[in-house]
């Protein structure tokens, strides 16, 4: 059984969620006495294409073309495609990640494969193959069976572990195969956000709400996030209220997100805004309300003034940095 | 210009979520439904442009008759007809198989679907679509403008946003951002009573996958509460105690 990979590059480079998802893709190889192979579309160095070797890539598909350095979901799905019909691949991991969310389907589709993404879970083949996925935006599992001969699996970033399984750095290159009209959409223009931790990616979230009481106070959401290497976000009000951007709202129609950590200031715990990040390992929840409905999903909480609280916190976490 | 908005009928977001039927069914007892979200975004911007460009705007939904009032509010906001393929929606890949045969005829200029449905979240059906209809695709879009064919939007990438150009037709699927959604006045919800909605029998499919059962997540432990005056102390207990920084 091979089971091919789709390890993303970002400006030549890869992220951790690329080597999660070889190291997935090698566990079940592990268990099936299967192969992984991965593919990259995009110029890669081979000093770089050779760390997905080191989680256990068996072998890795370069597909150099400058018109695939950027993301394109219709000529990425087909150069995976190419690659799982030469592979004979009957497994797709995929990192679910925004272009990741983009060409899953879009494979599953070419392939006429059963698809589940959001997966929290390696495969069960005990009985059929079942995989586990967050559903309800959080609130629940479910478990689906893909009956199809070939599967795609989309997994959650930052949920399974990236794990050392080095193999010989097996790299062979191989022409894209693609015309100009098969790049039917077109970047414009990029821009990241520099200097701060993706929201997404963060194994720490320090996020604020209304009882914060407006932008002018968010010092006091940056300065520990900053003391802590954390990501900050906020609730929907906030966002609504225009007081921090739409893109920090995390919450059942905002991002959900399952850091390691998750400290909730001035935010009473919303079921909509539980949903979005119930699944983080611990919770702390602040506010001045002993009844906020977060206390009831927080691992640790304070009870009081976030004005009063935060200013001690923030010079506990400056301490603690400092040594 | 023609436009397709994918509406999904979805749980209200205040929904407590509980199962039936040994953990193998979502419990509709007492649920509200209502237009997912993101759809209610996707119409709405379908409706801007068609407003400035001309042209029209028409739903479609996989569901049974249970799903009308769900499509007569989406027909209230102002879409110009609907269309209900008579269905169970069992996963995303029926769903955009149902969508795709009946869009496959209709020539439509631009297709959006929503960022994903706020029940099972899979944000399938725009990629799933656009493959099944030869159409390029571009996902999680927060802005969207039309010039002649060519439209260029705004989409969410990790850490950033990219500006993309395509052209039309085009699948697309709405984020959060890309407008307010719109509340229906008086004289829409008069008009969608008399708007066509046309329902049609799903065609044949075969099942890829199956949901064979849900859990919900394993209740916390009671809080450990800090008092304020130790509130610094917060960082040494993720420290030692909860191990976690």
């Amino acid at each position: 059984m091979n089971i091919l990979v789709f390890a993303e590059q970002i400006d030549g480079s890869f992220k951790k969620s690329a080597f999660e998802a070889v190291s997935y893709a090698s566990q079940i190889a592990q268990a099936h006495n299967g192969t992984v192979t991965a593919v990259v579309p995009g110029n890669v160095a081979d000093d770089k294409l050779a760390e997905l070797a080191k989680f256990g890539a068996n072998k890795i598909v370069s597909i150099k073309h400058d018109n695939l350095n950027g993301f394109n979901a219709e000529t990425y799905a087909k150069v995976i495609c190419n690659t799982a019909s030469a592979e004979g691949s009957s497994i797709v991991v995929i990192s679910n990640t925004y272009s990741g969310k983009s060409v899953a389907p879009r494979v599953a589709a070419r392939l006429k494969a059963g698809i589940a993404s959001g997966v929290i879970s390696m495969p069960n083949t005990n009985a059929g193959f079942v995989v586990r996925r967050s559903v309800f935006s959080g609130k629940a599992f479910a478990d689906v069976n893909l009956t199809t001969a070939v599967k795609v699996l989309a997994i959650t970033p930052n949920t399974f572990n990236t794990l050392e399984n080095a193999q010989a750095a097996n790299i062979v290159n191989t022409e894209a195969g693609l015309a100009d009209a098969d790049f039917t959409t077109k970047s414009v223009e990029i821009n990241r956000v520099t200097g701060k931790i993706p929201l997404t990616e963060a194994e720490i979230v320090i996020s604020g709400g209304r009882g914060l009481k407006g932008p002018e106070n968010w010092h006091l959401v940056e300065d520990l996030a900053n003391a802590l290497g954390a990501a900050t976000a906020c609730s929907k009000p906030v966002s609504d209220m225009h007081w921090r951007p739409h893109s920090e709202h995390v919450g059942q129609t905002g991002i959900t997100i399952k850091p390691n950590l998750y400290i909730a200031i001035g935010i009473s715990g919303a079921i909509q805004h539980l949903a979005g990040v119930s699944s983080s390992k611990v919770i702390v929840a602040i506010n001045k309300d002993a009844e906020a409905p977060f206390f009831k999903a927080a691992d640790y909480g304070i009870v009081g003034d976030a004005f009063e609280i935060m200013p001690k916190i923030i010079e506990a976490a400056k301490a603690f940095k400092a040594n | 210009m023609k436009i397709l908005v994918c509406v999904s009928n979805v749980p209200d977001t205040t929904t407590k979520v509980t199962f039936t039927e040994n953990n193998t069914q979502f419990n509709t007892a007492g649920v509200q439904f209502i237009i997912n979200p993101y759809d209610e975004l996707s119409l709405t911007r379908g409706l801007e442009l068609t407003e400035k460009l001309g042209g029209t705007v028409t739903t479609i939904t996989v569901g049974l008759a249970d799903t009308e009032a769900s499509i007569r509010k989406a027909l209230a906001i102002g879409a110009t007809d609907a269309v209900r393929i008579n269905a169970v929606p069992t996963d995303a890949y029926f769903v955009a198989e149902q969508i795709a045969a009946y869009a496959k005829a209709e020539n439509f200029d631009l297709i959006f679907t929503g960022r994903e449905s706020i029940d099972y979240n899979g944000g399938q059906v725009c990629g799933l679509l656009a493959e099944m209809l030869g159409l390029p695709s571009v996902n999680v879009i927060t802005s969207i403008e039309i010039d002649g064919t060519t439209a260029t939007m705004e989409r969410d990438i990790d850490g950033g946003k990219e500006k993309v150009s395509a052209n039309l037709p085009l699948v697309v699927s709405a984020q959060k951002e890309l407008t307010e959604p719109r509340i229906p006045n008086m004289r829409g919800i008069m008009a969608a009573r008399t708007k066509p909605l046309k329902v049609v029998e799903p065609t044949t499919s075969e099942l890829t996958s199956a949901a064979v059962g849900f859990e919900l997540p394993a209740p916390k432990g009671s809080v450990k509460l800090i008092s304020v005056e130790e509130a610094g102390s917060l960082i040494s207990i993720l420290h030692n105690e909860a191990k976690i920084i």
